[in-house]
């Protein structure tokens, strides 16, 4: 079934296997009927997924390098779609991206713009073009485009800087939702995650990974639309939230003053008992709530860290042709937007049914000891992430003394909405999914830039095949303990350090990779300086920030890559005109990659 | 002019017209934030400001590529430089 034909039958593969997860879903919840226990649910749901995950990545084998780097380069578009998603939507937006805007509001959604904006860059700028040139990884292309292996390694260093970021929080997220799922210890269950991570991508590299993110998009989708949907019609909010929820949108600014938003403010000696990580609803839900250049610095470093982060552009090089990858970054944004237009939903329905004193789950207003005898409100109380106390000693909760994880609002929302215990689990299957599929991409990225760019390209160019596919898969494992072994410390936030992994990316890689393609001038001189100054330059100003620097131009340390990438730019210009430029057959080359048509720069294997 | 310069020509045309497209959509119209809140363009009844962050600006960005991708396929069909189906 997984031999020969088995790309023309992916519909109908992906088709019974999206059945058999419905039919699983409905499968516990009579077993919840009948008095299955909750734990014992998610223990289930979490398990029956990840054990799917990794006999797709067993079936996925492979011992051929273009399978191994690129999954043989026949991946159709929509599908490719559905596994960059899932590779791009991480455990922050499954879990955490709901809550930040339930707590931020406007100010946070510039991360929604900036996620999605991202996708145009990638689409007119890049990946036709990268896809041409035929690279396996994304330091092929700039060794090759620049020539010269300082060229090469400066990429490498600056992508395993960025994605090292990234995936130690990934690894983090898959470890906290083992943890609550199997109710293991934290420092075991990231270990366990690590291990679900491996085995969908260790043997089958790049082709497992595409058809295990397949199959993990299929069951995060899922877990994320449910609840909002069945939230939303259970509260009479209307069939179809994104169209409707004007109401609720509105019905929330009025409860916010007539609750008082922002009238009291919390002593910091009252703050001190609040547990730390929780906060409380401090900003107005629909505002415009920050300066428009905090708004757009924001979203623009999202948007050029998107397109220059290694794991996201290395999808494309999967499809069959220049015209696939070009749709195929479409099919993916559309893909991100069924959830991330779901987010800002589920957060207003998360906050209306906490507010609303007409709704029965409606918990300000009602008295303290009343919300504390809540049987959800004691299972998240002990989960450390929701917490309640009456500040001004009236007895009843007010909007300044009810305090909530920014995790809750994806976790608990269903619990609070009065939804069955099986929707909970199935969210912990989504979250589970994200955070895994993302960390496949990142793992793998950092991996397979090492083998292929350092060891093949650099340190041992006459490596057979078996040889460089052997070092690849040890470098994979070893690039998963690394980071699930500082992942294990808990050194930083998931959110704050998935913000740092596009600034270092976008900081390092962003001109580079356009220049590349659309700058024939440019050379490997220019490039190398571009590269590390580049990184350097953003490091410097994070470093400087975090250590008490004001910084300048509003620049702070969520949106260093706007120092760094112009630092990039210049001394990439600069120092390319200042050189010699590049020789003719590079030049050809350039021309070459920017017509579909022909053959790819790099051979099919190289 | 020779054929591959025509066509780059055009190319590039088509990436100055998509990046002015997307630079309205998510920079230009969020330096005015305040306006759009108070703007009495209300889409499916949503305040402006809210409208686009959560859906608006994300939705034309998916319009949007694959707007692209098509005009991109008609310049390279124009001049022949189509790929063949088995590359």
């Amino acid at each position: 079934m997984f031999k020969g034909k088995f790309i023309d039958n992916l519909p109908k593969i992906y088709g019974t296997y999206t059945g058999g997860f419905i039919v699983f879903i409905i499968l516990m919840a009579i077993a919840e009927q009948a008095g299955m226990s909750a734990k014992l649910i998610g223990i289930f749901f979490v398990a029956f997924t990840v054990l799917i995950y990794a006999l797709i990545g067993y079936l996925s084998r492979t011992m051929q390098t273009d399978a191994y780097y690129v999954a043989g380069r026949q991946v159709p578009t929509v599908f490719n779609g559905m596994a960059t998603a899932a590779d791009w939507m991480s455990g922050a937006s499954f879990v955490a991206m709901a809550g930040g805007i339930y707590f931020k509001g406007y100010g946070y959604m510039a991360l929604l713009v900036g996620w999605t904006g991202g996708y145009v860059l990638v689409a007119s700028l890049l990946a036709p073009y990268l896809r041409k040139f035929g690279c396996y990884t994304v330091p092929d292309f700039i060794g090759t485009r620049y020539g010269g292996n300082m060229a090469r390694l400066s990429a490498v260093i600056v992508l395993t800087v960025a994605s090292f970021t990234y995936v130690t929080a990934q690894i983090n997220a898959t470890g906290t939702i083992a943890s609550v799922a199997l109710d293991i210890p934290f420092e075991i269950a990231v270990y366990v995650g690590l291990a679900s991570i491996l085995m969908c991508s260790m043997l089958g590299g790049m082709r497992a990974v595409t058809w295990t993110q397949v199959a993990q998009y299929i069951v995060l989708i899922i877990a994320y639309l449910l609840p909002v949907f069945w939230i939303s019609n259970k509260m009479g909010a209307g069939v179809f939230p994104h169209l409707m929820l004007a109401d609720e949108v509105a019905r929330i600014a009025e409860l916010e003053a007539q609750f008082g938003l922002g009238d009291v403010k919390n002593s910091a000696a009252d703050l001190k008992q609040v547990p730390k990580g929780l906060s409380g609803i401090t900003k107005a839900h629909a505002e415009v709530n920050t300066t428009p250049w905090k708004f757009i610095s924001l979203a623009v470093c999202m948007m050029a860290g998107t397109a220059s982060l290694p794991h996201v552009m290395m999808r494309y090089f999967t499809t069959p042709s220049v015209k696939a990858a070009r749709r195929s970054v479409g099919w993916s944004l559309f893909f991100i937007f069924l959830l991330y237009s779901s987010a800002p939903m589920l957060a207003t329905l998360s906050k209306l049914s906490l507010m609303d004193p007409n709704l029965a789950t409606g918990i300000i207003g009602k008295s303290i000891s009343e919300v504390q005898a809540i049987d959800w409100y004691q299972n998240w109380n002990q989960a450390n992430l929701m917490f309640v106390s009456d500040f001004n000693g009236n007895g009843t909760l007010e909007l300044n003394e009810f305090f909530m994880g920014g995790k809750a609002v994806v976790l608990a929302t269903p619990e609070i909405a009065g939804l069955p215990y099986v929707i909970s689990g199935l969210v912990a299957a989504g979250g589970m999914a994200a955070a895994m599929s993302t960390a496949d991409g990142l793992v793998l990225a950092i991996s397979n830039a090492l083998s292929h760019d350092i060891y093949y390209k650099m340190i041992n160019p006459k490596a057979e095949t078996a040889k460089r596919l052997i070092v690849a898969r040890i470098l994979l494992v070893l690039i998963g303990f690394a980071g699930a072994t500082i992942a294990a410390l808990e050194i930083q936030g998931i959110l704050g350090s998935v913000i740092w992994a596009f600034d270092f990316a976008m900081s390092g890689l962003f001109f580079p990779l356009v220049l590349g393609v659309w700058w024939k001038r440019a050379n490997a001189q220019g490039a190398v300086a571009g590269m590390l100054g580049g990184l350097i330059a953003g490091s410097a100003y994070l470093i400087a920030v975090r250590s008490g620097y004001p910084g300048f131009w509003g620049v702070t340390q969520l949106t260093f890559g706007i120092v760094g990438s112009l630092v990039s730019l210049v001394l990439m210009v600069v120092v390319s005109l200042m050189t010699k430029a590049p020789d003719a057959a590079t030049q050809r080359m350039v021309d070459e990659v920017r017509i579909p048509s022909g053959k790819a720069i790099l051979g099919k294997q190289h | 002019m020779s054929k591959q310069q025509q066509h780059w020509e055009k190319t590039r045309m088509l990436l100055f017209i998509t990046l002015a497209i997307w630079f309205v959509f998510s920079i230009g119209i969020f330096f005015f934030g305040a306006e759009m809140e108070a703007s009495s363009i209300r889409p499916l009844g949503y305040p402006l400001s809210y409208y686009m962050t959560c859906q608006g600006s994300l939705g034309i960005f998916v319009i949007l590529i694959f707007w692209f991708a098509n005009r991109q396929e008609k310049i390279d069909e124009e001049f022949g430089y189509t790929e063949r189906e088995d590359d």
